[in-house]
């Protein structure tokens, strides 16, 4: 991941970012996976345009649905940005989606048996549930600098613990008989916005939309600005160098990966208090998480990219929802173009063959020899 | 001790995709790439093999159509595994992320094509030719041993037979050494004169064919069809039994059938008197906790390929 690690090193405002050669692989990379998906649905005798346009109407069909869409994008910024922070500390955290799990505990066991008034319950049920889903995070962590377990491993082991878990927790603590679920959270620890979700036509906007743009904000300053951001990035881009400079690599990798924990908690925390108020007996987790390395992939692990790629995803997704219904094409081709967009932004040589191969032919027809695309 | 030597049985029954994963992640990361696709392929291994088999039912090859499936599973995720290659080896990307898109992509265009075939169905219908259950002349006979060992699927005994084999690629022929050395240090195998790149990108085709045979035992045995949920994460308990065991295929071999027992525990589980006072959902847990115990009291030694995860680069040497 180091090559994504340094990007916006030389960037001084839009034009230069226009100008890297990450920026237009990424761009090309979603023509390219547009373009695909557009073949597969002809091939599979579907009309691509009415498929795209279905999903554009979708996107901004009413106010229910924008509502709706936000609640697909915000936990995709909040798991990019946890799969982002650990990247940049040359780590790979597979593991949020059971730290969106423990998050989701934390959240409904505060949510349900806690009394506390209205706002105050809110906020405790969701540090609750950020703190658990960190502290599951920095298990990962402790085992990775303490025994020296692959961080791979025990993210993919402490995602399906948290999964049963939250099985147990529910079925001996609080199961609502014979709905395969968890009893609901008391309304004083709601964190939706109900007037807003009134005004929306009943889409489920709550509070987490405000705290993931905090987040993007947040995660700028605090790997860009702060001393312990610096840390990180040190420690992403050599690990030994880091060490030599005087860098606790140990401390550094904890912290990272409590951070990024508490940014999965924090989704777990959202579904529970602001949309769903109960917690399911899931067979399987969420897969947030993997759409979460997706997610900061593609925005090279800046804030913004995350940003930006946090609402591309999310829109497609949501979107494909209408693509089903007034194209009649199956949604998992959106997942299909979503894939294909991180495997060219995965492998940037592919395209750079392209790019530098496309100028040169130009060259020779025009004999201009400017090409303003691989700077 | 009946119950005892069904839970056996059934561990067999599990641990057999599992043990075709593992072999399959096995192969690749020992030449030093990453294979966090093996859900991927599993997955592809599953869709081809039912799909495959559902035409060859009707086209009335009937005992025939099982195998024909399961053969055809490596083809497909030949695809796949050629995506996985040429971004992770020859284009050096990011090998775990290559590998999760390689999951994205054969789950999402899977699940289109099933829709696509069978009229827009969630899974494909239900087989009829499947895998029966073997009985081994003489030993099946047996009291306990028979019934634990000796009533298998067919994908068992190759399973099996696969496992000797990779052993004695892997550590008995110069392919093997080959393979080896190039996981462990590409430098100097680079100056021995084996071509590193060509050889990896070798093992991640054969790794990802080996793997997918996972996915088609699971569909043509306890499934009997593929649907979104076929494989629902055994890929990423293969790629644990990978490191479990430490890279080696009877080692691999033994943390698959570990994990198949406790999935026959909890299939099995209110066979056994004391298990009634437990939430059964502890026994869903168990394997990952005690993988994640048995690391901690043995992590030390590691036994990774020490070039796994990155690329080579010639030019770099």
């Amino acid at each position: 991941m180091a090559n994504h690690a340094q990007t916006g090193k030389s960037s001084s405002g839009w034009l230069a970012l226009l100008k890297q050669e990450s920026v237009w692989i990424s761009v090309l990379s979603i023509i390219i996976g547009l373009i695909i998906g557009a073949v597969v649905m002809l091939a599979g005798g579907y009309d691509p345009l009415l498929a795209y346009e279905s999903l554009l109407l979708k996107l901004f069909g009413s106010k229910y649905d924008v509502g709706e869409a936000l609640g697909v994008i915000v936990p995709l910024i909040m798991t990019g940005l946890a799969v982002a922070i650990a990247f940049r500390s040359g780590m790979f955290n597979i593991g949020v989606e059971g730290q969106i799990v423990m998050g989701s505990i934390g959240a409904i066991v505060v949510g349900h048996f806690v009394n506390l008034p209205p706002v105050l319950h809110g906020i405790v049920s969701l540090l609750a549930g950020t703190v658990l889903g960190g502290l599951w995070g920095m298990l990962v962590a402790w085992l990775k600098t303490s025994r020296g377990i692959n961080e791979v491993i025990t993210c993919i082991m402490l995602n399906w613990t948290a999964l049963y878990l939250s099985h147990i927790v529910i079925r001996t603590l609080m199961e609502e008989p014979g709905a395969g679920r968890s009893k609901m959270i008391q309304d004083s620890a709601s964190i939706s916005l109900d007037r807003l979700t009134a005004w929306m036509d009943g889409a489920r906007v709550h509070w987490g939309f405000a705290i993931a743009m905090i987040a993007v904000i947040g995660y700028y300053f605090f790997i860009n600005k702060t001393k312990w951001g610096y840390e990180m990035r040190a420690v992403g881009s050599n690990k030994h160098a880091a060490h030599y400079a005087g860098i606790s690599v140990k401390k550094t990798t904890l912290r990272a990966f409590f951070i990024s924990g508490m940014l999965g908690g924090m989704v777990g925390t959202f579904e529970v208090l602001g949309v769903f108020k109960y917690l399911a007996i899931a067979p399987a987790t969420s897969g947030l998480g993997f759409d979460g390395i997706a997610v900061a992939l593609l925005g090279m692990n800046t804030a913004l990219g995350v940003l930006l790629a946090a609402i591309l995803f999310g829109a497609l997704m949501y979107g494909a929802q209408g693509m089903s219904f007034g194209a009649d094409v199956p949604g998992e081709v959106i997942r299909m173009v979503i894939s294909i967009i991180i495997f060219f932004a995965a492998a940037p040589g592919i395209l750079r063959l392209v790019l530098k191969r496309w100028p040169r032919k130009r060259q020779e027809v025009s004999a201009d020899g400017s090409n303003g695309v691989s700077a | 001790m009946e119950a005892m030597a069904f839970l056996l049985n059934g561990t067999f029954v599990f641990a057999t995709a599992l043990i075709f994963a593992a072999l399959g992640g096995l192969i690749t990361e020992r030449t030093g790439v990453v294979n966090l696709g093996l859900e991927g392929f599993m997955v592809a291994g599953a869709f081809s093999a039912a799909v495959t088999a559902y035409f060859a039912e009707q086209a009335g090859l009937g005992g025939m159509s099982a195998w024909i499936g399961f053969l055809s599973a490596p083809l497909c995720a030949l695809l796949f595994a050629l995506m996985h290659a040429i971004a992770s080896v020859r284009f050096k990307a990011d090998q775990v992320i290559s590998g999760i898109v390689v999951n994205m992509l054969a789950a999402s265009s899977t699940f289109f094509l099933v829709k696509l075939i069978f009229d827009g169905a969630a899974e494909t219908p239900m087989l009829t030719e499947v895998f029966g259950k073997t009985n081994i002349p003489f030993l099946s006979d047996l009291p306990f041993f028979g019934v634990a060992f000796f009533q298998v699927y067919p994908t068992t005994i190759v399973a099996l037979i696969l496992v000797v084999i990779i052993y004695f690629v892997m550590f008995k022929t110069p392919l093997g050494l080959r393979m080896r050395a190039v996981g462990e240090h590409p430098g100097s195998a680079d100056t021995a004169g084996i071509r590193v790149n060509r050889l990896r990108f070798l093992a991640v085709l054969v790794g990802g064919m080996v793997a997918s045979l996972g996915g088609a035992t699971i569909a043509l045995t306890a499934n009997s069809s593929f649907s979104f949920n076929t494989i629902s994460g055994q890929g990423f308990i293969a790629l644990a039994a990978v490191i479990f065991g430490r890279w080696h295929p009877i080692g691999a071999m033994g943390a698959a059938l570990f994990f198949g027992l406790a999935q026959a525990l909890k299939d099995k589980v209110q066979l056994f008197e004391f298990a009634k006072q437990v939430p059964t959902e502890v026994f869903y847990m168990l394997p990952y906790v005690l993988t994640l115990i048995v690391l901690i009291f043995t992590s030390k030694r590691t036994s990774a390929p020490a070039a796994l995860g990155q690329p080579y680069d010639p030019g770099k040497r």
